[in-house]
C-alpha cells in the first residue's frame, strides 16, 4: 500500500469510527426529541443521558481526528471542500456545539423548564449535526466539489444526493443509537421502556432501509461514478449492510437485543464502508485522486507515526471505557 | 531561488526574499488588496479563540488540581476534600463540554476562514495538530470514565484517571503553542519557486521557539484556572462562610496559581528577549519604539497619534535592560521597518503593557499572601486586619488573570500582523473572499452569549444546590425536583 493510500485509509478509518460511534450518539436524539411530555418522557431521557454521558466527548473526538487527517495529509483537498461546503459545515458546526453544551447543561439543570429548553436544544441539534454532514458528502460523492476555484455555495448540497446522504446519515445514526438504548434499557430493567424503543427503532429502521433503496434511483443520474462503485467494487458490502439491517429488524423483533446491537453495527459499517469503496480512487469525485491529493510525503509519514502512537494510546484507553461503561456496575445503577 | 526560513534570514527580513508564485508575489501589495473575508475572519477568529483559551485553561490545569484535592481526601480520609474534588468534577464536566465543542468550532474555522493558510501550509503545520488530537482523545476518554467512575471503581484506581488526564492537558498545550510559535518563527521547509517543498513536519512541530511560548502559556493557564476557582471560595468567605471548605477550596487553587504568578514574569521575560532577535517588528511595537536608540527608554504607557507618542512616561536605558538584557543593546526601532511590514503599534503596545502590568500586581499580591501566612498572619482570617481587602482582591485576580491571558494573545497575534506566517504569508493571502462571513461572525456573538449565559447559570445553580445542601443534584427528569423560592435564590447568590 502506497503512503498516501495508507493515510486516505487511516482518515476513513476514523470516518468509520465517528459514523458508528458518533453517529450512535447524535442519533439518541431522535428519541429524545420523540419521548413526548416531561413526565412520560422522563425515563427514556434519564436513560439517553445514562447511556452517552461517559462516551460522548470521546466519540466526537473522531471528528477531530478526520478534520486533522484530512488538512495535514490533503490540505488542498481540504481547503477546497472547506471552501465549497461552507454552508453545510457551519450548520453541523453548529448543531454540535449546541449539541455538547445543552447535553451537559441539561444534566445539571436546576428546574424542569430548563432542562426542556436545554434537552430540546440537544435533541434537534443532534439530528442538525449528521443531516448536515451527511449532505457534505452528498455534494462531494457526486462531484460538485472542485478542486480549482469555489462551487456553488447552495446548490452544490442542494441536490437528491446530499438530501439522500443527510437522510442516510441521520436514519443510519438513529437505527444505531435505538439498538443500543434498547439493549441498555433492558439490561437496567427498564423494560417498558425497552419495548417502546424497540417498536420505533425497527421503525427508524424501515424508514432509513427505504430512503436507501429509494435513494438509489436518483443516484444514477446524479452520481453516476459513485453509482458505478456500488454496483462494482462496493456491492459485496451493500449487500452486506442490507442482510445486517434485515437481521437487526428480525434479532429486534424476537428480543435478542444483544446480537441485534452487532448487526446494527455491520449495517451501517455496511453503509459508510460502501461509500469509501464506491469513492475510490477519487479524494473529491471526479475532481481529484487520492495520490494526487497528497501532500508532502514527509508529512504523511509523519502522519502514520502518529496514528501508530494513537493506536496505542487511544485504542486500550478506549476499549476500557467502554469495558467499564457496558460493565454490570456500571449499567445496573443509576 | 530558495527561501530557508531561519532565525537568521529573519533577521534579514525587511527586505523579503520571496519569489515565485503568484500567490506569494502578491504579498508586497498588502492592504490595498484586502480581500472580502479578512475583517470577518479576524473577528470571528478573535471572538472564538478568546472564548476557547479561557475554557482550554481550565481543561489544562483544572485536572490537575483536582487530583491534588482527591489525593488529600483519599490519602487522609479527608471528607471535606473529597467533597470538594467530586463539585470540582461537576463543575469540570460542564466547563469541559463546552471546551470541547468551541475548540471544535476552532478545528472547523482553520480552514472555513484561513484557506490559504491551511492549503499551503496544512501538511507544514498539520503533525501537531495530530498530536493534539490524540491528546484531546486521550482526555476525553478519561474524563469519562472520571466522571462516571465516582461510586463505581475503587477509589484509588479511581482518583488515578485523572492522571492521563492532566497529562494530555500538557501536551495539548505544547502541541497548540507549537503551531502558534512556528507561526511566528516558520521552519521546516523551503520555497522553491513558490512552491513549499522539501516539507520537515518533525522540525516544524519541535521548533525552536515552542519551548518557551508552551512555557508561557501552560502557566497562564494555572493562573487562569488557580485564580478564578479561588476567587469563588474568597467570595464564600467575604460572605461570611470562613468553614474549613472554603479555606481549602481557596488554598489549593491559589497555591497554584500562586507559583505560575511567581514564575510568569520570568519566562515572560526570557521570551521577550527571543523577540529581540527573532521578530524586530513586534518588540518595537511591545516596546512603542519608533526609532533605534541606544540605550532604550522603557516606555510606560503612551499612544502614538499622528506618528507621534503622547501621554508616555520614558524611563531612560530600563528599555535595553529589560528587553535586550543590556546596558547598550537598542530596541530596534520602527522606522528600520517597511512600512507596509508594521505591525498596528497602539494595539500591540496597550495589550503588552496592560498584561505585564497586570502579571506584576498578581506577582506581588501573591507573594504578600505567601510571606505574610509564613510570617504567621493568616489573610484569610477575619481577624486579619487586611483580610477584607486581601479577600476583594484575590475576588479581582480571577478577571485580571482573564485579561492577562486575552491581552497577552492580543499582543503577539496582533504584533505578529500583517503576516499569518511571519515573514512568509501575510494575514490578507490566508483569508478567504467569504463577505457573508459577517453573517457567521453575527451567529457567533449571539451563539456564545447564549452559551456563556447557560454556562453561568449552570453552574451558578450548582452552587446554590450545593449551599442548600443538595449533594447529588439529581437529572431534573428524575422525581419532582424542590423549587427553591426565588428570594432565597436571590440572597444566596
Amino acid at each position: 500500500m502506497s503512503v498516501e493510500l495508507a493515510v486516505a485509509a487511516a482518515m476513513f478509518a476514523g470516518v468509520i469510527a465517528y459514523a458508528l460511534f458518533g453517529g450512535a450518539d447524535f442519533g439518541t436524539g431522535f428519541y429524545d426529541l420523540t419521548a413526548g411530555g416531561t413526565r412520560r418522557g422522563a425515563e427514556l431521557r434519564t436513560q439517553v443521558d445514562h447511556s452517552i454521558g461517559p462516551v460522548w466527548e470521546a466519540n466526537h473526538v473522531w471528528l477531530i481526528y478526520v478534520m486533522v487527517m484530512w488538512w495535514t495529509g490533503f490540505p488542498q483537498a481540504f481547503a477546497a471542500a472547506m471552501n465549497t461546503l461552507i454552508l453545510p459545515m457551519l450548520f453541523a458546526l453548529l448543531g454540535i456545539v449546541l449539541r455538547g453544551a445543552a447535553f451537559a447543561f441539561r444534566k445539571y439543570a436546576a428546574t424542569l423548564t430548563q432542562a426542556r429548553l436545554f434537552g430540546a436544544i440537544f435533541a434537534t441539534s443532534s439530528l442538525i449535526t449528521p443531516f448536515f454532514l451527511g449532505a457534505a458528502v452528498g455534494a462531494i460523492v457526486s462531484g460538485r466539489v472542485p478542486i480549482e476555484g469555489r462551487g456553488e455555495v447552495w446548490s452544490s448540497w442542494l441536490h437528491s444526493t446530499s438530501i439522500l446522504g443527510g437522510l442516510l446519515a441521520v436514519g443510519t445514526s438513529s437505527f444505531l443509537a435505538g439498538t443500543f438504548l434498547v439493549a441498555d434499557a433492558t439490561r437496567a430493567g427498564h423494560h417498558d421502556l425497552g419495548v417502546a424503543l424497540r417498536m420505533r427503532t425497527i421503525g427508524v429502521g424501515i424508514a432509513t432501509g427505504s430512503v436507501a433503496l429509494l435513494g438509489l434511483v436518483p443516484l444514477r443520474l446524479d452520481a453516476p461514478t459513485l453509482w458505478d462503485g456500488l454496483l462494482g467494487r462496493a456491492l459485496p458490502m451493500v449487500m452486506l449492510s442490507a442482510l445486517a439491517g434485515v437481521a437487526t429488524l428480525a434479532l429486534l423483533w424476537t428480543r435478542r437485543y444483544r446480537l441485534a446491537r452487532i448487526t446494527a453495527v455491520l449495517a451501517v459499517f455496511g453503509v459508510v464502508v460502501g461509500w469509501g469503496l464506491a469513492q475510490y480512487p477519487w479524494m473529491l469525485v471526479d475532481q481529484i485522486r487520492v495520490v494526487d491529493a497528497a501532500g508532502a510525503p514527509a508529512t504523511l509519514r509523519a502522519l502514520l507515526v502518529a496514528v501508530a502512537i494513537a493506536a496505542v494510546i487511544v485504542g486500550p484507553a478506549l476499549g476500557y471505557l467502554y469495558t467499564l461503561t457496558q460493565s454490570p456496575t456500571w449499567t445496573d445503577s443509576y | 531561488m530558495m527561501f530557508v526560513p531561519s532565525v537568521e534570514s529573519m533577521l534579514a527580513f525587511a527586505a523579503p526574499q520571496i519569489g515565485g508564485s503568484q500567490a506569494l508575489t502578491s504579498l508586497a501589495l498588502g492592504l490595498a488588496n484586502e480581500p472580502a473575508g479578512l475583517l470577518p475572519a479576524r473577528e470571528q477568529m478573535a471572538l472564538s479563540l478568546g472564548w476557547h483559551i479561557v475554557l482550554a485553561c481550565f481543561g489544562v490545569a483544572f485536572p490537575t488540581m483536582i487530583l491534588v484535592m482527591h489525593w488529600r481526601g483519599v490519602r487522609r480520609q479527608d471528607r471535606v476534600a473529597l467533597v470538594l474534588a467530586r463539585r470540582w468534577a461537576k463543575v469540570s464536566a460542564v466547563l469541559f463540554a463546552i471546551g470541547a465543542v468551541s475548540g471544535t468550532v476552532l478545528s472547523f474555522e482553520m480552514g472555513l476562514l484561513w484557506p490559504g493558510l491551511m492549503g499551503t501550509f496544512g501538511d507544514v503545520l498539520g503533525l501537531p495538530f495530530a498530536f493534539e488530537g490524540l491528546s484531546f482523545f486521550v482526555e476525553a476518554i478519561f474524563l469519562g470514565i472520571y466522571l462516571y467512575g465516582w461510586d463505581r471503581m475503587p477509589p484509588r484506581l479511581h482518583m488515578l484517571m485523572l492522571i492521563p488526564m492532566a497529562v494530555a492537558g500538557v501536551v495539548g498545550t505544547f502541541c497548540v503553542l507549537a503551531v502558534n510559535a512556528w507561526m511566528n518563527a516558520p521552519t521546516g521547509f523551503d520555497i522553491v519557486d513558490g512552491e513549499v517543498v522539501n516539507v520537515q513536519p518533525w522540525v516544524a512541530f519541535l521548533n525552536d521557539r515552542v519551548w518557551l511560548q508552551f512555557a508561557h502559556m501552560w502557566v497562564a493557564a494555572f493562573m487562569v484556572a488557580g485564580f478564578a476557582i479561588a476567587s469563588v471560595y474568597a467570595v464564600g468567605i467575604l460572605r461570611g462562610r470562613n468553614d474549613r471548605h472554603h479555606r481549602l477550596g481557596f488554598t489549593v487553587p491559589f497555591a497554584f496559581a500562586s507559583v505560575g504568578a511567581v514564575a510568569q514574569p520570568f519566562i515572560g521575560h526570557f521570551l521577550g528577549l527571543r523577540v529581540a532577535a527573532t521578530q524586530p517588528a513586534k518588540l518595537a511595537a511591545f516596546e512603542m519604539a519608533l526609532e533605534t536608540e541606544s540605550p532604550s527608554p522603557l516606555r510606560l504607557g503612551g499612544i502614538m497619534i499622528d506618528g507621534k507618542v503622547r501621554f508616555n512616561i520614558d524611563i531612560p536605558g530600563l528599555g535595553s535592560l529589560i528587553a535586550r538584557n543590556s546596558l547598550t543593546a537598542p530596541v530596534q526601532g520602527l522606522d528600520t521597518i517597511p512600512a507596509d511590514q508594521r505591525p498596528p503599534v497602539n494595539i500591540t503596545h496597550i495589550a503588552f503593557q496592560s498584561m505585564v502590568a497586570i502579571g506584576t500586581i498578581l506577582m506581588l499580591a501573591v507573594l504578600i499572601y505567601w510571606i505574610a501566612r509564613w510570617r504567621g498572619h493568616d489573610l484569610l482570617e477575619p481577624q486579619t486586619r487586611f483580610h477584607r481587602w486581601f479577600l476583594r482582591g484575590a475576588v479581582l485576580a480571577a478577571p485580571l488573570a482573564i485579561a492577562a491571558l486575552e491581552l497577552g494573545w492580543i499582543a503577539t497575534e496582533v504584533g505578529r500582523q500583517p503576516w499569518i506566517v511571519y515573514g512568509i504569508m501575510r494575514t490578507t493571502e490566508a483569508a478567504g473572499e467569504n463577505s457573508g462571513l459577517w453573517w457567521l461572525y453575527g451567529t457567533t456573538v449571539v451563539v456564545y452569549t447564549a452559551l456563556s449565559w447557560g454556562a453561568i447559570s449552570i453552574l451558578r445553580s450548582m452552587a446554590r444546590r450545593w449551599r442548600a445542601g443538595e449533594e447529588d443534584l439529581p437529572s431534573p427528569y428524575g422525581p419532582e425536583p424542590v423549587e427553591h423560592a426565588p428570594e432565597l435564590a436571590r440572597d444566596e447568590c
